[in-house]
């Protein structure tokens, strides 16, 4: 152990264990704007220094380890008046129109500012000019960009697409598309990863509010929303709502509220995916044992878009069943319109999901099936504008027939569930009756990668569920090289699944990633359905319109050829 | 009022002569990759602060330079600006009254064009063809790539094995780069800024001195392949020692009588001691390697026999043809090759030049080598002639140093015409022609001849310093590319058309340094490897201890210090000695460990696997 002391306090910490943390631990706090744990640790902006006995310059926190004896001063004039005068060198370079900015309440560098009390900044204030095409999903305004390298570093080291990187020298260096490419030709997914690890608002989704408030204002179209399962484990929390009241039900009233005319469920489609994705995987195993395996799940478009970026030869063994969010929009504007009566044309889908990579799903093909997606800050915003009092909000429930969702589609949102949704699934086809519904527990966990075995009552699978593209990455080149052999695999684009997807709400501090994952594994554990082959009304549209899994109809309504794409949103 | 007066100690005229050298050690530091446009820009302001200020052209149209660069900069340029800079600068180039508005205006138009490329994007995509992705300098300019922050820690903290195992996972010759390796990676320094380059070699000479037992890396699983090295020396032996840790049969052709190439056969005992290239060399056989010396290919063996026995060839068969004058007399009798004279000496066939006159021709390090090694066989006079000047010769300021203190002379501006004889051939002199220095072509100083008469320079013996050259003939009539005298092979080593040869070294970058011929080897063992069907990684896990957060303060560099010239002229036995501890920590103490400070952090990280 090393022993040392900070602002007086004595502290015995592990060897190698950085400032930054021995002061944790010793309860004090250091401010950090760059750092990101594991990620980005390279002190670039020079607000976590600190002083050390004997040392004249200041040393950063986030990246220098204790040494034995060492005496860490964090509350002197020095630390305080250089850490002042970062910031505002920080700011100078930074389009602190705070009032005008999608970040105002979730930036960090405002809280900052606020934090030191910074009142003026001495300098002139330039940045660079935001020229971003605003068509694409990810819009990136350099004008706020602060040189933190977290994009760089997150799409690096967790993503491995290595989209961003540091471009031009010396005091006009700058953050861009890696050789400057244009944005539309990188290899970016859309998983919006670098988005909310974007300490300040230099990072974004499209913003598409006003279309949805224009749909919403065709007096003559039906408007249907549907919810993403992992919508409901997170909006509350910018809102700053505890999450005992933002449940799935309040949203549902909100959404209501709102004038939306149908609220369905995402949910319920994830039990639909599973009914067609489990079935192609049962007829791949028995059919093709050699081409086709393993089977990857293909509900998640950063994934999608990874295969189709950088692995085309693989897209044969991606599921062909189209996303949870796909489902739901065809399904509106086939059965359900007929079942209303209307044109296909009549009715307008709109999504909430957690993810930017849903706003590109939907321009794969052109069936125009949803209409716009919003991301739950989208959703939050939207809140926000219509100055909906929350409180004021009565449960409801969702909207028949696709309000009814099962405890195996509700945990598609995290890492592992769309596995487990279909291993539940798969056993009762296999065996005519259930496994019990906690059986392949062991397929949860927010690990990036795991594999293993499952049994099927007879029939052994290997399996593997990664989450974060860098996981995928080396699940594919394992499988191409044949070190692994796998019959199904899920992998998820955002580390531990949807529930930490970049549509989701951006906490200063970190992401209740656990939280929120947790979150739906009690919703599952407290439906009364937990197999997605029991959701009466999946029953009743199989008995009603698709006839069963895998039908030419379905065939045609809820798969996808998966393509490579050429031109990109 | 007086009439004269004589200035003393203006105490702002001296912190300026500071700044100009804090300047000039912050130019040398300067990392590679910067913004030409940028730098140009900063350069231009500079000269500005430099103009009298009393013509038109440098007063303003240096400043009208400077702010439109600027607006480049500012991605609010636009074709016309930067015709009117070019317009400007010419203007200037022509009509400014002295060096300081003529010269900025030619910095600013070889800027423009030899960096348009750079100057357009700027122009039409408001960023940079340049991206400050700054490497730690000594490690990114060794060519080696050898982790030096890495090792100097290693040191710092007297874990001298460890620093030494470091070193050999890139470059197996670290004995021998102690001694003699031209250190590159010192130029770039960061330690410049503040005061000067780390003494790094002083620091690996430390470490190899105090290194007690090195681990010999664990070999690859056998794999059955079997590669042909042809030519023992760095180059060969470094490509030897990977290829044979990663589990292939080595054998080595070597021509002499031992192994080490130019190490053995060019470079004297008293600057590499033969105690320790062989220390050196019996480490790398201790992978494995099988050796055959005596064998030269193209006489004993042909290469297309090799082709056939062998899986893969590294032709490494260096330098060691020598370069004649080519004047009248050259055949005299005492008359000299380096390579030849240096090639003996490495068989310990010693001369004995008692009583004798000796003429060096060259100004490279060769010409050293050989005008201190007479010196040691007991020459009268050695006398070392070049036909430009002193500053413009090649070899290394401490070589040219030494061999003038051991009491070598230097003759410079002449130029050899012919060497005069006796009636038995024997050598009398060397008739040269004055020269004068003339127009600088190509950025190296010309010389043309004085009008002066023609002198003779007596002497016995002439040793032909002038350069080497390669022996390829046999290896062209085997169908190897060949290009200006060289092995034209790619930067592979793979040889277009011939896919089992790779080479490498001297012979194919003509007479270049050690640890290039050495990096060489490396990338020819990684690719050989590659074209065998193999991904070998050569990896170690040396833990690379904590920085130390010292302040900088500005310490001065430890020099290795040398034995005396009065003593050390009379043996071959090694000049240099090393540092003592404290020196050495003192030294390791200054390293900036740019792999944690800086872009180092961030980008780059330590690599443990190649």
């Amino acid at each position: 152990m090393v022993e040392l002391s900070i602002d007086g306090i004595n502290v015995s910490v592990e060897p190698k264990t950085t400032i930054l943390d021995a002061a944790k631990k010793a309860g004090i706090n250091i401010p950090t704007l760059c750092y990101l744990k594991d990620i980005n640790e390279i002190g670039a902006c020079r607000l976590c220094v600190v002083e050390v006995e004997g040392i004249e310059r200041c040393l950063t926190a986030c990246n220098n380890i204790v040494l034995d004896g060492m005496v860490v001063k964090t509350n002197t004039k020095k630390v305080i008046t250089t850490r002042e005068n970062n910031l505002k060198l920080i700011l100078s370079q930074h389009d602190f129109n705070c009032a005008t900015c999608i970040r105002n309440g979730s930036c960090k560098l405002q809280k900052l500012a606020e934090d030191f009390g910074v009142l003026d900044v001495p300098f002139d204030v330039e940045y660079e000019k935001n020229n971003w095409d605003k068509k694409y999903v990810l819009q990136r305004n350099n004008s706020k960009c602060i040189k933190c390298m977290r994009c760089v570093q997150v799409c690096d080291k967790i993503q491995t697409t290595s989209v961003w990187d540091v471009v031009n020298t010396g005091s006009k260096t700058s953050v861009n598309t890696k050789g400057h490419k244009e944005f539309g030709s990188t290899n970016c997914v859309y998983c919006g990863q670098c988005v909310i690890k974007c300490p300040v608002g230099a990072l974004h989704e499209r913003d598409d509010i006003k279309k949805v408030l224009e749909l919403k204002a065709q007096k003559d179209k039906i408007n249907i929303v549907q919810v993403a399962p992992a919508v409901r484990t997170s909006y509350g929390e910018i809102l700053g709502i505890d999450k005992k009241i933002a449940t799935e039900k309040k949203l549902a009233g909100i959404l209501k509220f709102i004038g939306f005319d149908y609220v369905f469920d995402t949910v319920f489609t994830a039990d639909m995916t599973i009914m067609e994705e489990g079935t192609e995987l049962l007829k791949r195993l028995e059919n093709n044992r050699e081409k086709k395996l393993p089977m990857f799940t293909s509900c998640c478009p950063g994934w999608v878009n990874f295969v189709k970026n950088e692995f085309p030869e693989l897209l044969p063994q991606l599921s062909t069943a189209r996303s949870p969010q796909g489902m739901l929009g065809a399904i509106a504007k086939s059965y359900y319109a007929e079942y209303l009566k209307v044109n296909k044309e009549d009715i307008n889908v709109i999504s909430i999901m957690p993810c930017l990579a849903k706003k590109d799903e939907i321009t794969w093909d052109d069936t125009n099936n949803v209409d716009v997606v919003l991301t739950t800050r989208e959703l939050v915003r939207l809140i926000k504008l219509l100055f909906i009092d929350i409180n004021k909000i009565e449960e409801k429930e969702f909207d028949i027939p696709f309000g009814i969702g099962t405890g195996a589609g509700v945990i598609f949102g995290s890492i592992g569930g769309v596995m487990e949704a279909a291993l539940r699934s798969a056993y009762y086809l296999l065996n005519k009756k259930n496994p019990s519904a906690d059986y392949f527990k062991d397929v949860r966990g927010l690990d990036g990668y795991k594999e293993g075995k499952v049994d099927l009552g007879g029939t052994v699978l290997n399996v593997a569920v990664v989450s974060g593209l860098s996981n995928a990455r080396k699940l594919i080149k394992q499988v191409l090289n044949r070190e692994k052999i796998y019959d199904f695999v899920e992998v998820m684009a955002c580390p531990s699944g949807c529930v930490n997807g970049g549509g989701q709400p951006i906490n200063i501090y970190e992401q209740n990633v656990k939280e929120r994952s947790d979150y739906l594994y009690e919703l599952d554990k407290n439906n009364k359905i937990r197999f997605s082959h029991e959701n009466p009304q999946v029953i009743d549209l199989y008995k009603n319109y698709f006839i069963e899994p895998l039908s030419n109809i379905s065939h045609k309504l809820l798969h996808i050829e998966h393509k490579v794409r050429i031109e990109r949103s | 009022m007086s009439r004269l007066t004589f200035k003393t100690n203006d105490s702002q005229e001296l912190a300026k002569e500071e700044m100009y050298r804090d300047l000039e050690r912050r130019i040398v530091a300067s990392p590679t990759g910067l913004c030409p446009v940028d730098l140009g820009s900063s350069f231009i302001k500079m000269c500005l602060a430099q103009s009298c200020g009393k013509c038109v052209p440098c007063r303003v149209g240096l400043r009208q330079i400077s702010k439109l660069l600027d607006k480049i900069l500012d991605g609010e340029g636009t074709v016309e600006t930067l015709d009117l800079i070019k317009t400007t600068a010419e203007s200037i180039k022509l009509t400014a009254d002295c060096a300081i508005g003529t010269e900025a205006a030619n910095f600013a138009i070889n800027s423009i064009n030899n960096c348009v490329s750079d100057y357009m994007e700027h122009i039409n995509h408001n960023c940079c063809t340049c991206n400050s992705n700054q490497p730690v300098a000594c490690l990114n300019l060794c060519p080696a790539h050898v982790d030096i922050p890495g090792y100097i820690s290693l040191v710092h903290e007297k874990r001298y094995d460890e620093a030494v195992d470091l070193i050999r996972h890139k470059n197996p010759f670290p004995i021998v780069c102690a001694y003699i390796c031209e250190h590159p990676c010192e130029n770039r320094c960061k330690r410049n800024i503040i005061d000067s380059a780390i003494n790094i070699r002083g620091i690996k000479r430390f470490a190899i001195d105090n290194s007690k037992k090195p681990n010999l890396p664990k070999l690859a699983e056998k794999t059955n392949k079997k590669i042909a090295v042809i030519g023992g020396g760095p180059s060969g032996l470094s490509c030897a020692y990977y290829l044979s840790i990663m589990g292939h049969s080595v054998t080595v052709f070597e021509a002499h009588k031992e192994l080490g190439g130019m190490l053995r056969y060019g470079i004297p005992n008293y600057r590499l001691p033969r105690k320790e290239l062989d220390r050196e060399i019996n480490f790398i056989l201790q992978t494995g390697i099988t050796v055959k010396k005596n064998i030269t290919v193209g006489i004993d063996i042909s290469l297309r026999d090799l082709e056939n026995q062998y899986d893969a060839i590294y032709v490494s068969i260096g330098a060691h043809t020598d370069k004649k004058m080519e004047i009248e007399g050259e055949d005299s009798k005492g008359v000299l090759s380096a390579v030849e004279m240096l090639g003996n000496i490495g068989d310990d066939k010693m001369y004995d030049f008692t009583g004798k006159n000796v003429i060096v021709v060259g100004g490279g390090n060769v010409a050293m080598d050989v005008a201190r090694s007479s010196i040691r066989l007991n020459a009268k006079s050695v006398n070392i002639v070049y036909r430009r000047r002193v500053e413009d010769m090649t070899a290394l300021r401490e070589e040219i140093e030494g061999a003038l203190s051991e009491g070598c002379n230097i003759i410079d501006l002449m130029a050899p015409i012919r060497i005069e004889s006796d009636t038995n051939k024997n050598v009398i002199g060397l008739v040269v022609k004055p020269q004068m220095i003339s127009d600088i072509k190509n950025g190296r100083p010309s010389i043309k001849d004085k009008d002066e008469d023609e002198k003779l320079i007596t002497a016995d013996v002439i040793v032909v310093a002038i350069g080497q050259g390669i022996d390829i003939k046999h290896f062209e009539s085997s169908g190897v590319n060949v290009k200006r005298g060289t092995i034209d092979a790619m930067d592979t080593g793979a040889i277009e058309d011939k896919l089992k040869l790779f080479a490498g070294g001297d012979c194919v970058t003509g007479p270049a340094t050690v640890i290039r011929a050495i990096a060489a080897g490396r990338v020819a063992a990684a690719n050989i490897d590659e074209f065998l069907g193999f991904n070998h990684e050569i990896k170690h896990n040396i833990k690379i201890s904590t920085v130390n957060y010292k302040d900088k303060k500005p310490c001065g560099r430890v020099e290795l210090p040398l034995r005396e010239p009065q003593d050390r002229k009379n043996d071959f036995n090694p000049i240099e000695l090393g540092l003592k501890e404290e020196e050495v920590m003192q030294e390791c103490d200054r390293c900036l460990r740019c792999d944690h400070f800086g872009f180092g952090v961030f980008r780059g990280g330590r690599k443990t696997k190649w």
